[in-house]
């Protein structure tokens, strides 16, 4: 059974999302997109700066096995990313909530409401995809 | 789904479990990377009992595997030596590649692959019935490879505990069986490309890794004994997901993705492992591959690529004289970036772009194995 922190929002397509204090968003994907995908080899990460709309793609995660994207839940503008990935992609398979964070965002404006689950919600589509 | 003697340990040991050929087979046991460098660096074992081993006994088994392989078996003249070969259809296109053992000129064994086991046993036995030699599947046996520098001498430790008083060569006592003396009757003495029977285990200095190492035939019922003491002597389990990386990186085909039923060995990089000569050896395929024979359109290669973006199968390649396609693409732990297997128009040379999602990514265009072992 793969982690899913309670205090973390889900988007369907097994990113994690954690809205920080000074009103930025954290993106990283869950740990049972990690198992999925296996160990990762290259995170492709945008420029901070970059505008991005709600349901576009913003990285693109490699892993030995398969490439994913990562998707922005909200409109916005990438305002950090995660160097550290550069040279330890395998950051997000030891710590996908941590030090395995892919990016951070500035939204524009509110996270549509249907773009998000909770941890209970998500626990349970992740334990249905599980083989 | 079928499942090896070995799945239960694979469930202890938290493996990843997923379909292959209808099987259940460990992907991985946390980290395929760090189970790549496991082999390349000391020794692993992988479970391959998915693998499919046929004996084919007869007066003419020599005589058929002549006709039936692309390769010649007359080249093997000591009992124990293995080859390589593709079993080619009427068209000259691959259907399978394999290796086969010789036994002993009644005895000959073949390991194929499982995902192609029930076409290439029909086409073997409808090859087969005009000549005086059965096929026997053997499902009851199962199949562990160790591969790496270390891997012959922790075997031979692992064996020690293993046979207790099973096997003549670790019992002088009971021997009999073996003239010979003990050392050339043990695994530590069989050459690179030998198989030979010890007891109840077949035991062959062979892989697909580009290492040292054995693939080991063993009852299914003490396949999980030889697994432990494996285990015990520092042997560290590995999945099919390091099998692949290991593979690609010592430059070995694989089936149904480097070579299929559509594409001739000669297109494949294979060319090596066809023997024309002599030239009135009649085997399945020869006469579509002599009529096409120097006038191939594609050739197999190997790409380098700069970074980590990996190319996967069906990519587009983008060279010198036209376009061809990845055939197959991976990491490669060793060198620290992504490598891949290319079908490209023949006197494609230099570099070449690869496109991925969209970008074009430079190549090298390289002789395969991506990794030499010296």
């Amino acid at each position: 059974m793969s982690n899913v922190p309670e205090q973390l929002q889900y988007a369907k397509t097994h990113e994690w999302v954690k809205t920080e204090q000074d009103g930025t968003i954290t993106i990283g994907i869950t740990d049972h997109a990690q198992e999925m995908l296996g160990d990762l080899v290259y995170i492709d990460l945008p420029d901070p700066g970059r505008i991005a709309e709600a349901g576009q793609e913003l990285a693109i995660v490699e892993s030995v096995k398969a490439a994913a994207d990562i998707y922005s839940p909200v409109d916005g503008e990438v305002a950090e990313v995660n160097n550290a990935l550069g040279d330890a992609p395998e950051l997000v398979n030891t710590d996908p909530y941590g030090e395995g964070w892919i990016l951070r965002l500035r939204p524009s404006g509110p996270i549509p409401a249907d773009m998000l689950l909770d941890a209970s919600a998500y626990a349970e589509l992740a334990a249905n995809e599980a083989e | 789904m079928k499942t090896t003697p070995l799945h239960d340990n694979h469930i202890a040991l938290g493996a990843r479990m997923v379909n292959f050929a209808d099987w259940r087979m460990p992907l991985h046991y946390g980290s395929q990377i760090a189970e790549h460098h496991q082999v390349r660096r000391d020794a692993g074992m992988f479970d391959v009992s998915h693998m499919t081993v046929l004996d084919l006994a007869g007066d003419q088994v020599r005589e058929f595997l002549r006709y039936l392989l692309a390769n010649d078996v007359a080249k093997l003249k000591r009992p124990g030596k293995a080859l390589y070969s593709c079993m080619l259809n009427e068209r000259g296109a691959v259907m399978d590649d394999l290796i086969v053992y010789f036994m002993n000129e009644n005895r000959f064994r073949m390991v194929v692959n499982a995902a192609t086991r029930e076409k290439d046993l029909a086409h073997i036995r409808k090859a087969a019935a005009p000549f005086a030699v059965a096929v026997r599947e053997c499902a009851d046996l199962a199949m562990i490879a160790v591969q790496g520098p270390n891997a012959r001498d922790k075997t031979h430790q692992a064996l020690v505990a293993f046979m207790d008083s099973r096997i003549p060569f670790l019992s002088p006592v009971s021997s009999g069986v073996n003239k010979d003396s003990d050392e050339a009757a043990t695994p530590a003495a069989l050459a690179p490309f030998f198989a030979r029977e010890y007891g109840e285990l077949f035991i062959a200095r062979t892989g697909y890794t580009g290492e040292d190492g054995y693939e080991m035939i063993v009852p299914a019922d003490r396949t999980a004994v030889l697994w432990r003491e494996l285990a015990d002597a520092g042997v560290k389990p590995v999945g099919l997901g390091a099998r692949d990386t290991l593979r690609l990186e010592a430059g070995m085909n694989l089936y149904g993705q480097d070579m299929t039923e559509d594409t001739s060995p000669l297109e494949s990089n294979l060319g090596w492992t066809v023997a024309f000569d002599p030239t009135d050896r009649d085997f399945i395929g020869r006469r579509a591959l002599d009529a096409r024979r120097g006038r191939e359109k594609y050739k197999l290669v190997g790409l380098r690529l700069e970074g980590r973006t990996i190319p996967r199968p069906h990519q587009k390649v983008l060279g010198n004289v036209g376009d061809g396609e990845i055939t197959s693409g991976s990491f490669s732990p060793t060198l620290d970036r992504a490598i891949a297997l290319a079908r490209v128009p023949v006197g494609t040379e230099g570099t070449c772009m690869v496109e991925v999602r969209g970008k074009q990514l430079p190549a090298t265009i390289v002789k395969p194995p991506f990794v030499r072992k010296t």
